[in-house]
């Protein structure tokens, strides 16, 4: 990833500068300045903590991921009552695992099945279930992927190398700041029986996007 | 896997599940995390904050970079911020020059801290 992108065109380029007698200082870069001027404003008026912030940051670094929505769709795999809360309710279901929202929004299941695909974009901006997915992988919040996916899905979707058969219609889904989606992937033949557990380890980011599908189970390592 | 260039209308982007990190630097995970706490303190609703960060986006047309979205993000939170009337332009503006001349005040290596800029000249 390129990490040239962030000078804003402010033109600092200190380094090449001929202000030599200052390069022993230290320097933030106009964005840095702008998240340090807002942080500390915000902080001693008491809107934000900064411990609080930290623990947010630790939180979706380490431990909200795609992970939490792979344990969401074994569990309906596995479990047909499950599947049908999901179905209903899938804010409350999804809440049972304690991945909880934190805009309260509204959570909904589209289950896959051979007659349809279901495929989730946000055209505003990037809204994205992240108590079960984490925040979004950056093809997400791109542009050709937003104006894409509703343009031309089947077009998309072969740019993720998915080929669904002609008789498969695929439905898009825009996210909004009230309603979030998750994609159920199909489950894959040859796994009747698994544990919850090993069925987890077929559900990939992606499928839940609905730009994958589950994970072949012969050409997963046992 | 390969595709034919004709097919390829997402360039440049990584369409697989690998684990790209979450923030690319810090301040964007900064700007992130004011933002949930800021919604969460009540200070705007979700469905505001995708109002004005929507906006950002649209702004910046469909050319856009995907690596601009913490910029868009960042662009919103001090629109939002000042809308909402938690700070102003002018005292938001202040401070990031109080932060700029602590920098300049801190000699490499060491933590910048507001007031720094004071202290060094006070000698």
């Amino acid at each position: 990833m390129g990490h040239d992108h962030h000078d804003h065109g402010t033109g600092h380029h200190h380094h090449d500068h001929d202000h030599d007698h200052d390069h022993e200082h230290s320097e933030l870069s106009e964005t840095a300045l702008r998240v340090r001027a807002l942080e500390s404003l915000l902080v001693e008026k008491g809107y934000v903590d900064p411990a609080a912030l930290d623990e947010l940051i630790e939180t979706y670094e380490t431990r909200v991921g795609p992970r939490n929505g792979a344990k969401v769709v074994a569990k309906a795999w596995a479990n047909p009552e499950y599947m049908d809360w999901l179905r209903k309710d899938a804010t409350a279901a999804i809440a049972d695992l304690s991945f909880i929202g934190r805009q309260g929004e509204h959570m909904v299941a589209l289950e896959n099945t051979p007659g349809t695909h279901n495929m989730v974009v946000c055209t505003l901006c990037s809204c994205y279930p992240w108590p079960v997915l984490g925040l979004p992988p950056v093809w997400y919040k791109s542009p050709p992927y937003r104006s894409r996916a509703v343009a031309n899905p089947r077009g998309v979707l072969e740019e993720f190398g998915v080929y669904l058969p002609e008789t498969t219609s695929v439905r898009v889904w825009d996210s909004t700041a009230e309603v979030r989606y998750l994609v159920i992937p199909r489950r894959p033949k040859g796994t009747e029986g698994w544990p919850e557990e090993r069925l987890a380890s077929l559900v990939t980011r992606n499928s839940m996007i609905g730009t994958g599908l589950a994970l072949d189970p012969a050409k997963v390592k046992p | 896997m390969p595709l034919p260039d004709d097919l390829k209308r997402l360039p440049g982007l990584s369409l697989d599940a690998g684990d790209e990190p979450v923030f690319a630097e810090p301040w964007q995970a900064q700007a992130f995390a004011m933002t949930v706490k800021l919604n969460e303190q009540g200070l705007f609703t979700w469905t505001e904050w995708a109002e004005v960060f929507g906006a950002e986006i649209a702004a910046a047309g469909p050319d856009d970079a995907a690596e601009k979205y913490y910029c868009h993000w960042l662009a919103a939170l001090e629109k939002i911020v000042e809308a909402k009337g938690a700070m102003s332009r002018t005292e938001r503006l202040e401070r990031k020059d109080a932060w700029e001349r602590a920098a300049n005040a801190t000699p490499h290596g060491q933590p910048i801290e507001l007031g720094a800029e004071l202290k060094g000249h006070s000698h």
